[in-house]
């Protein structure tokens, strides 16, 4: 009792300072804690932005759930797309408790995505014509999602550290689920072989652009500065582009696929990968929701979430009984 | 009359040719409206509902992938090619199930019907139940160890689908209006769902499952209560005003819905997926 007395008399700066000298130490901040603004809205952004692209994340693969070629692929994929949902649902309930002091809940979440307020993951925006771009999708896009996703497994939130830590686990066995489909790809025929050089053609720029860029002077804003400094992450979008590059790029070359980019090596003297740069201005376009798939998925999404109104009402109604 | 090997079939050619048509009519049934489901995929009411019935359309696909390998053992050809491979006059399930869910396609416009679809599940969740439940005494030892397996994860969906039709048959408004709708819809064709096709009478005779009659009065048994407390008329007439499917009786909507679904498989049905 004392102790939340005098920490309730200290002043906003004093708070704050305490705040930090807390995740300094490495200790977790829970959603009832005092946070300072910058904070909560920060994670507000990221997390809902994390949970709603896991959601549309799911609308590319769902075009091939119905079409996966066995009954084997049509189980795996449709366990994967269902995992993801499930990620989606958890990541929106760490937002909605972060959101609730501020007088909002996921109705708000879903409006400002029909919106355009609330972006999602620049990769969902694109097209996947081939079923190779549904075994590219789980490969290479779960893929980075995991390098991206490890890197922030111990941010000094601890709700969405949780949520993490079971999403990454998860997000291994689609990479897995992936790889599999593409290794079956790369020993079949001349066209399965073609199907899958054709997806990597098509998603290598988006993947390079799924890290964001280097820093603020490529598109003019960038979180990582902010992200960092309240330890959400460690890493920046470059570190962590070219630890996916270490990664994946023998991945990919032993499976006699070649590179989209035929200035990529790597560089011992510099230390890293050098590679071409993606169109940057095409990466701002598309997160505006001016991507090739951009409008055709909020349609789907906004449809079907005016298409089920009546269900939510009768919801809302019964509970109230 | 007990048999537990595919191997001893062979002696037996009647009984096989019965077997081989209700693992036909149970394995259809399961993979198209499990295929139904996964066109729902990312379009469910909530959040919460996608992740639960997706589960759901993965645990039909999975049981339509343990009727087609029995099917498979019996040597009626690969699973998958079962599966993807039969044309629309070849199949065995209802035509209930092979509706489309609503107007518009999965990917463009889809304004699919939450109403009929809650009504289908559960009304068709708890035939299979019967069914089920029916086949664990089944004289073919291997589909009364699969009935086994899928009774476990079909409690669940029975429920999942009772709490859907509980809550919205019992909400004012549209919601009910909607719902009685979609039953009347459903009732058209749900005689298809309950019926046994030609072979019925032969499957009886050998062990593998009860009659018809028998099957559909046990689920007017278990509906009996659910419409009495929503204060519904009971429905006394299970019509299937467009065929049974169980005798290869089909409409259009499965014509390209297995169009859809062999899509990939047919680009080259010989090669490794």
């Amino acid at each position: 009792m004392t102790v939340i007395t005098s920490f309730e008399r200290l002043s906003e700066e004093e708070k704050h300072q305490r705040f930090m000298e807390r995740i300094e130490a490495g200790e977790k901040i829970e959603a009832d804690d005092w946070m300072p603004e910058e904070y909560r809205l920060t994670l507000i952004k990221l997390i809902s932005m994390h949970g709603i692209s896991e959601i549309m994340g799911a609308l590319p693969e769902k075009e091939w759930v119905p079409k996966a070629p066995s009954l084997r692929r049509k189980l795996g994929i449709m366990a994967k797309v269902q995992d993801e949902m499930g990620h989606g649902q958890l990541l929106l309930r760490v937002a909605e408790d972060l959101m609730a002091p501020l007088g909002k809940t996921r109705e708000e979440i879903m409006q400002d995505l029909f919106k355009g307020d609330l972006k999602f993951h620049n990769v969902f925006h694109m097209p996947a014509p081939t079923w190779g771009d549904a075994g590219l999708i789980g490969w290479l896009v779960d893929g980075a999602a995991i390098i991206t996703q490890t890197n922030m497994l111990d941010a000094s939130y601890g709700p969405y550290a949780r949520a993490l830590k079971r999403i990454c686990a998860e997000e291994v066995f689609h990479a897995q689920h992936g790889e599999s489909i593409i290794l079956a790809l790369a020993e079949g025929t001349e066209e399965q072989k073609e199907m899958i050089q054709g997806a990597l053609n098509r998603w290598w720029d988006a993947l390079l652009m799924f890290f964001g860029p280097d820093n603020a002077s490529t598109t003019g804003t960038s979180k990582q500065d902010i992200t960092i400094k309240y330890r959400i992450r460690t890493k920046t979008n470059e570190q962590l582009r070219q630890d996916f590059f270490t990664k994946y790029v023998p991945r990919i070359l032993s499976l006699g696929l070649k590179l989209p980019d035929e200035t990529m090596h790597y560089d011992e003297t510099q230390g890293k990968w050098v590679y071409r740069q993606p169109d940057w201005s095409q990466f701002k376009e598309i997160i505006r929701n001016n991507g090739p798939k951009s409008k055709e998925r909020l349609r789907l999404r906004e449809l079907s979430y005016r298409n089920n109104a009546w269900v939510r009402e009768a919801l809302s109604c019964s509970s109230a009984v | 009359m007990k048999i537990t090997k595919p191997e001893e079939l062979k002696q037996y050619p009647e009984y096989q040719e019965a077997l081989v048509e209700l693992l036909f009519q149970l394995a259809d049934d399961d993979f198209i409206l499990a295929y139904r489901g996964s066109e729902w995929l990312g379009l469910a009411p909530h959040i919460e509902e996608d992740v639960a019935f997706s589960s759901i359309s993965q645990d039909t696909m999975g049981h339509a992938a343990m009727y087609y390998q029995l099917l498979e053992e019996i040597g009626m050809g690969r699973a998958d090619d079962l599966a993807h491979g039969r044309e629309a006059s070849e199949r065995r399930n209802a035509i209930l199930l092979e509706e489309v869910n609503g107007p518009g396609h999965y990917l463009q416009e889809p304004r699919y019907d939450w109403a009929f679809t809650v009504v289908r599940n559960y009304f068709y969740a708890q035939a299979k139940k019967v069914r089920i439940d029916s086949l664990k005494n089944c004289s073919y030892e291997p589909l009364a160890q699969v009935a086994i397996k899928i009774n476990m994860e079909l409690y669940y969906h029975l429920m999942h689908w009772k709490t859907w039709f509980v809550q919205l048959v019992n909400a004012q408004g549209e919601a009910r209006e909607r719902m009685i709708q979609a039953i009347e819809k459903v009732m058209d064709d749900f005689g298809g769902v309950l019926s046994l096709g030609n072979k019925g009478s032969k499957m009886v005779e050998f062990g593998l499952i009860d009659s018809e009659e028998v099957l559909t009065e046990r689920w007017i048994q278990a509906m009996k209560p659910v419409f009495e407390q929503a204060n519904l008329t009971m429905p006394n007439a299970f019509q299937m005003k467009r065929g049974n499917g169980r005798n290869g009786e089909h409409t259009s909507d499965l014509e390209s819905a297995i169009a859809t679904l062999s899509e990939v498989y047919r680009m080259d049905p010989l090669a490794a997926w």
